[in-house]
């Protein structure tokens, strides 16, 4: 019953943001000094201002109550303000949202398309030099830290070569067809790390499910068929095999916040992750409680789009 | 592990059953070696590991804590490699090899501490939530595996460590709190088929408790699946200490590779070009994590024979 299938997902993913808020609200209760302490710290906030923000989020309440007033707030997407500029959060993030999905979903495009190519024909040719060379090359790509290939390419390319800006979304705020030259020149050593590093997970998943496809009877059976080779692999392996590979990209999509700020903070790119290592910085807790919040909030909804998807795609999934 | 004994059955019958199955460890352990030798990568990895593990234990006989005191340090600061500094110095004119290998030890003991810290989470979430498969308690653990599993394990470990603060204990903390999940999900899988085998039913008709049966009959079995695991685990920890230093939440009086690229990442090691301040903490990151990994792959393969038929050559 697919409906059952769905309204189970649903329900568990409903389950899940739920954990997520009630992490959240204890994680940020239990912190050395209490929240109304660190608003208090803020110097923006006016007094009025500050009691306001108390009241609103019932800080002046016992804990049971502070819980639901909290659950209150947040869902109908009050996030509180920054106690460092004070301004408020939701405004924040919105206005940082732009730039990290662009960053990171150009990103997560290019290594997913190279990644899923590479490793069809790797395991497709399993043992051969483009398959080894595939496979250890994606190995080494995931052993290196992104935040220090960031900085390798800043160093060898927008250093040494000049090439391109050392960081930042654009030199200047113009508009038109040359801002956009612009914006593209500032995005390219920023993708390339996000890329490289995203690609490798993308090639060894793909290549493993292409070997297990291979040694199906039905493989086997094309063959006997006296089909050639390229068509099997295009009409009867890549298509099974590709479901693994597609649970992954939809995941990375999730992922997007989580991995945008190192490469952010490395390339000073104006996204949510930048945002992100400020407010480590300057203990800005309610930016990164909202910062959690939302990208526990991407990743759950990411996985539930996949496994309704896959529902769709392997019938075989409502069996289990 | 295998039950079959492979001396003549005389031997066998004059040891004592705890003889016996130390003797069937050493046995499994020796075919387990035989199967790792013969793997080139995983001989390779292990040599690194061997090598840095040296360097990070002998590194006080190497490097003395002087060399490494920023108030007492001599070089010029910001060079690139002269005589006397062969990777040049870093911006308080300490020498960046002093540097790197004083900064094995805290990076090995780290990504070490932190990964037993969640490979000892998740085995007994794993070894728990699977021998009671499909009771409250499972469905329970399985539920908090699930969670962590989908969480963003890196904003997660920011939360965790800018609310706990920096140091050194709180960054093996929040490593090990954020990467317990795969283990715990691989070793309940397991342990739901090994409670299936006949010698765990003999044991419980025998009478034995289910805490006893846990830790003497299943965790024995399901002990080479977790060592392999934490293998890999250590990678991930190592890598997870660097990204957390990176950002500027690692901890600032001890000197790690993560913390190294952080200071140099911080002196504008880009804009300015110091790229001999830079590039080795990574590239000693690098090929402990490649290490580990191939060593983990190989383990993996060894243990679960339904893997072998994907090895690489």
């Amino acid at each position: 019953m697919r409906l059952r299938y769905i309204a189970r997902k649903c329900g568990w993913a409903l389950l899940t943001l739920w954990f997520v808020l009630t992490a959240n609200f204890f994680l940020f209760r239990i912190m050395p000094g209490d929240p109304i302490g660190l608003l208090a710290r803020s110097t923006r906030l006016s007094p009025e201002a500050l009691q306001q923000q108390i009241h609103l989020f019932g800080l002046d309440q016992p804990l049971p109550q502070q819980y639901v007033t909290y659950l209150r707030q947040t869902l109908s997407g009050n996030l509180g303000v920054s106690i460092i500029s004070g301004t408020d959060v939701s405004e924040m993030l919105g206005a940082r949202l732009w730039p990290t999905v662009l960053l990171v979903g150009l990103g997560t495009l290019i290594a997913a398309v190279i990644g899923v190519l590479a490793g069809i024909k790797g395991g497709w040719t399993r043992g051969s030099g483009f398959d080894r060379g595939s496979l250890y090359s994606s190995l080494l790509l995931y052993a290196t830290p992104e935040g220090w290939l960031g900085m390798l390419l800043l160093i060898v390319f927008a250093g040494s070569l000049g090439w391109f800006p050392a960081g930042g979304y654009a030199s200047n705020s113009g508009s038109g067809a040359a801002s956009v030259g612009d914006v593209a020149r500032h995005l390219f050593l920023p993708v390339l790390t996000l890329a490289l590093g995203y690609v490798g997970s993308f090639v060894i998943v793909m290549r493993s499910s292409m070997i297990d496809v291979k040694e199906e009877e039905y493989i086997s059976t094309a063959r006997a068929k006296g089909l050639n080779d390229a068509t099997i692999r295009r009409h009867h392996a890549v298509p099974n095999a590709f479901l693994p590979s597609f649970t992954l990209i939809v995941l990375s999509v999730g992922f997007i916040l989580g991995g945008a700020i190192v490469v952010e903070t490395v390339f000073s790119w104006p996204g949510l992750g930048l945002l992100t290592y400020q407010a480590i910085k300057d203990q800005d807790y309610p930016v990164l409680e909202a910062v959690f919040l939302i990208s526990s909030g991407a990743v759950i909804a990411a996985n539930l789009i996949a496994d309704i998807a896959y529902g769709y795609l392997d019938p075989r999934v409502e069996e289990v | 592990m295998s039950a079959e004994a492979s001396s003549p059955d005389v031997t066998v019958r004059s040891l004592s059953p705890r003889q016996l199955t130390w003797r069937r460890r050493r046995d499994s352990f020796g075919r387990t070696w035989v199967l790792f030798r013969s793997n080139g990568q995983a001989m390779a990895g292990l040599i690194i590991l061997v090598l840095f593990g040296l360097i990070a234990i002998f590194s006080p006989l190497i490097v003395s804590d002087d060399a490494v005191d920023p108030s007492m340090a001599s070089g010029p600061p910001n060079s690139p490699p002269i005589a006397g500094y062969p990777l040049g110095t870093d911006g308080f004119g300490r020498s960046v090899l002093a540097l790197l290998i004083v900064g094995s030890r805290v990076s090995l003991v780290v990504g070490l501490t932190a990964t037993i810290g969640a490979v000892v989470i998740g085995a007994t979430v794993g070894l728990v939530s699977g021998y009671y498969g499909g009771t409250k308690i499972d469905r329970v653990l399985s539920t908090l595996t699930d969670w962590f599993l989908v969480i963003p394990w890196l904003v997660l470990a920011i939360v965790l460590a800018a609310i706990l603060g920096a140091t050194l204990l709180n960054v093996i903390l929040v490593i090990a709190v954020t990467s317990w999940a795969m283990t715990a999900r691989i070793v309940r899988a397991q342990t739901l088929s090994v409670r299936t085998l006949p010698y765990v039913e003999r044991a419980r008709a025998l009478g034995a408790s289910d805490a006893s049966i846990i830790t003497r009959h299943v965790l024995p079995n399901v002990f080479p699946v977790i060592f392999a695991q934490a293998v890999l685990t250590v990678a991930v920890a190592v890598l997870s200490e660097t990204t957390l230093a990176i950002l500027g939440l690692g901890d600032p009086t001890s000197i790690s590779w993560g913390i190294i690229i952080e200071e140099a990442f911080n002196a504008g090691a880009m804009a300015n070009g110091y790229w001999w301040w830079m590039i080795p903490p990574g590239l000693c990151i690098i090929a402990v994590t490649l290490a580990f990994t191939m060593c983990g792959y190989a383990l993996e393969e060894i243990f679960n024979p339904r893997l072998r038929r994907k090895e690489i050559k």
